[in-house]
């Protein structure tokens, strides 16, 4: 019987939580790093033993650590993020110019088909790549090149939050950054062009339509057509079928369309998950209850998801590395809340569970399906 | 041999408990015991001070004696106490909401 791996990474540690098949019973392990900010855990497609995480602190830096037995043992490997070359300047919150300067890894992005291959993605923004299991990173110094010195940060920093690999083209990447926008390459890395066309952000950006600085909170895809992608923006929910070349709005029917994570089912190409938030000012969901959307038309009619979840009084976040599916028949889809609530549902959505309730606030949920 | 306290987060990636103790060589100076530090304790590079620059990291400063060294130069040498191991140099992370 299949098992499932949940990764999760908290203000406080890391948690893994793991059931059979039939998601249950629930077994918790952790806080693995206790009191470290884990911003990301990810395991790598093509060998799901090896699991990489994002540790990291304010007082003391940037680690990364890595573990080959399914997150029983972990080894510190390299936490050396230079960028090339004179990092030069971005935006900063005022308009004025800021030096670039390295935080940390937001995001962990292992390879599909090389288990020694990780993407990382750092705030100051810019993307690393290790090929020796994250002892060693080098930046890919393309991206910043992509009109680097208008990127600005958002509300929880300037980063690069999200990495898709196109599963039909090794070539292709994309990254989401906030505050910059959608970014593609299509050779590997060596050039970047913003993927923004359709974006506006009337209350973000002087020039609505700008070409970079859209904030960007999640992008998605379902891997049998990496061309479609759906994105969560600071407002709009929005979907491109042409690769990132051009955006539509979908939002559509939904209580509010900010929100951060977005989700794609497992077997479903068209059926795609939300969490409406009520608005920037006010991260928490509308009218204290926590709904989930889901879509099975691709966005613009949206169904509320509400058996299970709290219906009143509800007044946590969801971020937007918190939200992840199996690959399981049903799909089980997981997301974690700044409440420390983890939930699953093991049927597509319809029905939700509480898998663990107090944890530190959530910053990132991973899954892994396992045989 | 110099005694060194480390906050606990960095305890815990050294896989140390308690103070740990050093043998400097050359004049004992803050650079040399972190030098020795990081040369014992790989996984501490970068955690106390950047890995280029070598610069103290903002939230991290260095005690002795009842005394803040933290924005000493890293080449003064440090007081008797902490070189004949009467004293600890102590690594803090600065209070800071933790």
């Amino acid at each position: 019987m299949s098992r499932i791996r949940v990764l999760v990474g908290t203000r406080k540690g890391a948690f893994i939580l793991t059931a059979d098949g039939q998601r249950e019973q629930w077994e918790v392990t952790g806080p693995l790093f206790a009191g470290w900010e884990m911003y990301h855990l990810k395991g790598s497609p093509s060998a799901p033993e090896r699991i990489y995480a994002s540790q990291t602190s304010g007082w003391f830096g940037q680690q990364v650590q890595r573990s080959d037995d399914g997150g029983k043992t972990w080894e510190q490997v390299g936490n050396q993020f230079h960028y090339e070359g004179t990092p030069g300047t971005h935006q900063w919150y005022d308009g004025t110019q800021h030096p670039w300067e390295f935080k940390r890894i937001w995001h962990l992005e292992p390879s599909l088909t090389e288990p020694d291959t990780v993407y990382a993605g750092a705030e100051d923004a810019a993307l690393f790549k290790s090929g020796d299991g994250g002892k060693s990173w080098q930046e890919i110094p393309g991206l910043r090149s992509a009109k680097g010195n208008l990127w600005q940060p958002g509300a929880g920093g300037m980063a690069v939050h999200t990495i898709l690999l196109d599963p039909a083209n090794a070539n292709r990447i994309f990254v989401a950054i906030s505050a910059a926008g959608v970014f593609r390459t299509d050779d590997a890395g060596q050039t970047w062009k913003p993927a923004n066309r359709g974006l506006k952000s009337p209350y973000e950006l002087p020039d609505p339509d700008a070409e970079v600085g859209h904030c960007v909170h999640r992008i998605a895809m379902h891997r049998s057509r990496p061309e479609v992608l759906f994105m969560q923006k600071h407002w709009d929910v929005m979907r491109s079928d042409n690769a990132g070349d051009s955006w539509t709005e979908v939002s559509d029917n939904l209580p509010s369309d900010f929100g951060f994570p977005i989700d794609v089912h497992a077997h479903e190409p068209e059926t795609i998950y939300v969490v409406p938030i009520k608005s920037d000012s006010e991260h928490f969901p509308p009218d204290g209850k926590l709904r989930v959307y889901r879509s099975r038309t691709g966005g613009n009619e949206w169904e509320a998801l509400t058996k299970g979840l709290p219906q009143e009084n509800c007044y946590v976040n969801v971020l937007r590395d918190a939200m992840a599916v199996d690959s399981l028949d049903p799909c089980g889809i997981y997301f974690g809340t700044t409440g420390g609530q983890v939930y699953a549902s093991a049927d597509s959505g319809d029905t939700w569970k509480t898998i663990v309730r107090d944890l530190p606030a959530v910053l990132s949920v991973e899954v892994q399906t396992l045989p | 041999m110099i005694r060194v306290v480390l906050p606990y987060h960095l305890r815990t990636l050294a896989r140390v408990e308690g103070e740990v103790e050093l043998t400097i060589e050359g004049p004992p100076t803050v650079r040399t015991v972190l030098e020795a530090l990081e040369s014992q304790y790989p996984s501490l590079r970068g955690t106390i001070r950047d890995h280029g620059t070598l610069k103290r990291r903002p939230f991290i400063r260095f005690f002795a004696c009842k005394e803040d060294l933290s924005h000493e130069s890293p080449d003064t040498p440090l007081p008797d106490a902490i070189v004949n191991g009467a004293e600890p140099f102590m690594i803090i992370g600065a209070i800071a909401g933790g």
